[in-house]
């Protein structure tokens, strides 16, 4: 009798440690998700910002015509990407462009003394940065939840229930791995 | 990262477990020595309860009263849009689980602090000071540290530890004062005692004693060799969110070169601070009975991390400067894949003067309390009192007529007067926009004050100046002939 209740208790145990591994497992799993619809809140928010960039340096740039173009044209293919990869390609594009036309405001003092166009340099700058520090906690996020899929004991669990490893957000260009340089120093 | 948390946490906590005893030997000491042999238990469970009133209270109440103490105004992203922009990108660094408020303190001293017991529910505190000296790069570098404060659940932990201590003390203070002014009394009961072998009793009252003074020196120096552990661990952290050691390596360096204090920090609040801000003149802050590691070395720590940002290259440069053991866990090290730095963002080779700097400074404080800012079209910014009545100005330089927004001034102004019950006034304001009266003959005249109360001057009136009695506002009166 004495054998079978400890029998039953070791049972129970082990039961209660495994309902509690597969638990952190799936909440590892919501997590990485989690932080990869932060990116995706965050490259809309660059969308939503671009129109009203032009808008405000249209006035001042007569000339670029073609410099505004290439950042609308880049930010209407980016927000038609379907696919991560397509994504990827589409964003760093948008990235390129719009340093670029950020380069031209160099020679233009009166644009940059715009108040508008100030607090827009701003948005922009911190939205740059918040797509960094998202791809980079999504990344962590990802290493993490790979490392306990593959690690003893956990991996025990990840194997019975199907838990898929997670891919790392990674750039195809190394150069779009930083945000682009944008001088917002006045001179 | 998660096992490094780990780690310190159980580190922590035995440290936290030696204060613990501290309190519990102490309590049981000075209860035996006062009451007799049973009394041990019965003071025990008294310090306890102290400890567990204390702590209660700094639990439930311990955020708002630190943002009391400081003197911080929560504001709204419109004061300051790159402060608030700066901690959401922390935040999304961290991914803490919700937007951190954001808090100003009202001080020309550079400092920031966080608090908050969990990342549900924290707060980050920076002065007028530091957003006025620190560039962009800077203060993510600071408002990272903090960001790692909360992450790593310092805040909760030093409060407690913090508490811990301060019963410590509060007990064995008691306790001596206790046996210096009522010395009879004690003697009275040794002499008692005596008759049931009074030898052990007199044992433990000369340990109690010795206990009661050395309890609170041990306990601080527990305290503090927590509190500067926690501070490297931070700005290990904070690298690592950031990427950038030179960010907040600089920051700490324009932050040591103030020798403005904070007035309104004090003892308990000073380890929540990202430096210490109690400092004095020629204090060698190294030694052990410091809150804070000294800055120097923590910036020689951030200039060391040559090969990347990860808490690997933290902990490199670590040993390399302090010369001591390890700071992070082994097992904190381990499968983290190398991190390279960021390069940094341009903005960081500007300089503002050092009239701009103050100018920042005050612009701040001033949106703080609800004024406007008009623009002039000759550039000239015009800071507008929220109790301004009037509803255009000229402008002082080109005599422009200026038209102010008193429907926003007036719901700015409501507002204040709920929250404070008083408007703030900016002497500098009022004196420039003083009016002025021009008399038109001698007889009998009125004319309407500022706030819209009827003046009169009668013929008799030879004064330069008339106060309202109202506002309080003064009026010059010129007179009409000699114009």
């Amino acid at each position: 009798m004495a054998v079978l209740l400890v029998l039953l208790g070791i049972i129970v145990l082990i039961v209660i440690w495994l309902v509690g591994m597969y638990n952190s497992l799936v909440g590892l799993r919501n997590q990485v998700k989690n932080a990869w619809a932060q990116i995706d809140v965050q490259l809309k928010r660059r969308h939503d910002l671009i129109p009203n960039l032009v808008e405000t340096a249209k006035g001042y740039m007569q000339h670029e015509r073609g410099t505004l173009e290439s950042v609308t044209n880049a930010r209407s293919k980016a927000m038609g990407a379907d696919s991560v990869g397509d994504k990827a390609k589409a964003e760093g594009e948008l990235s390129g462009a719009i340093s670029r036309f950020m380069l031209v405001v160099e020679n233009y003092p009166d644009l940059k003394a715009n108040q508008n166009f100030l607090a827009l340099q701003e948005e922009l700058t911190s939205t740059e940065n918040k797509i960094a520090f998202s791809r980079q906690a999504y990344n962590d996020q990802v290493l993490f939840y790979n490392n306990k899929i593959q690690m003893f004991p956990s991996s025990i669990i990840a194997g019975m229930f199907n838990f898929q490893q997670s891919d790392f957000f990674e750039l195809e260009d190394k150069g779009d791995r930083e945000a682009p340089k944008v001088d917002f120093s006045q001179k | 990262m998660w096992e490094l948390i780990q780690q310190n946490r159980r580190k922590s906590l035995v440290l936290f477990f030696l204060m613990g005893c501290c309190l519990v030997l102490l309590g049981y000491l000075l209860g035996a020595s006062y009451i007799g042999p049973n009394g041990g238990m019965v003071s025990v469970s008294l310090a306890l309860i102290i400890w567990l009133v204390l702590s209660l209270i700094s639990f439930f109440a311990g955020d708002s009263i630190v943002l009391g103490i400081s003197g911080a105004q929560e504001i709204t992203p419109d004061i300051h849009p790159q402060l608030f922009n700066v901690v959401e990108e922390m935040k999304i660094a961290a991914s803490l689980p919700a937007m951190p408020k954001v808090y100003i303190i009202d001080s020309a001293a550079p400092n920031a602090f966080a608090t908050g017991r969990k990342p549900e529910t924290c707060a980050i505190a920076v002065t007028a000071g530091l957003l006025a000296r620190l560039n962009r790069d800077e203060l993510q570098g600071v408002v990272a540290h903090e960001t790692s404060h909360i992450v790593n659940r310092d805040v909760l932990f030093m409060t407690f530890a913090g508490i811990m201590l301060g019963s410590i003390v509060l007990i064995s203070e008691v306790f001596l004062r206790g046996l210096w002014y009522s010395g009879g009394s004690s003697r009275r009961y040794r002499s008692s005692s005596d008759r049931g072998g009074g030898q052990g009793a007199a044992i433990i009252a000369i340990v109690a004693i010795i206990f009661a003074i050395l309890a609170p020196i041990l306990a601080q120096l527990l305290y503090f060799a927590i509190s500067r552990r926690r501070e490297y661990l931070a700005d290990a952290s904070a690298v690592r969110l950031t990427r950038y050691p030179e960010g907040l390596a600089s920051a700490l360096a324009k932050i040591a070169d103030s020798d403005e204090q904070l007035p309104r920090a004090n003892k308990v609040t000073a380890p929540l601070y990202i430096v210490n801000p109690l400092k004095r003149e020629g204090e060698k802050l190294s030694d052990w009975t410091s809150t804070h590691p000294p800055i120097s070395e923590r910036i020689k720590i951030l200039r060391g991390m040559a090969q990347g940002a990860g808490y690997l290259d933290y902990q490199q440069s670590f040993s390399t400067v302090t010369g001591s053991a390890t700071l992070i866990p082994a097992s904190g090290l381990k499968d983290t894949a190398a991190v390279p730095v960021r390069i940094a963002s341009s903005e960081s080779a500007t300089k503002p003067s050092e009239k701009s700097l103050k100018r920042g400074v005050g612009d701040l404080v001033r949106a703080m309390n609800g004024f406007l800012f008009l623009t002039c079209a000759c550039g000239l910014k015009i800071k507008i009192p929220p109790d301004f009545k009037q509803s255009s100005l000229p402008c002082p330089r080109c005599q422009r007529e200026l038209q102010v927004p008193t429907a926003e001034l007036a719901t700015i102004a409501a507002g204040i007067q709920v929250a404070s019950g008083k408007l703030p006034t900016d002497p500098i304001a009022a004196a420039s926009t003083e009016a002025t009266y021009v008399r038109k003959g001698v007889g009998w005249e009125s004319f309407e004050c500022a706030c819209g109360k009827n003046l009169q001057l009668s013929p008799a009136f030879r004064g330069s100046k008339i106060v309202c009695n109202s506002c309080g506002k003064a009026t010059t009166i010129v007179s009409g002939e000699t114009k």
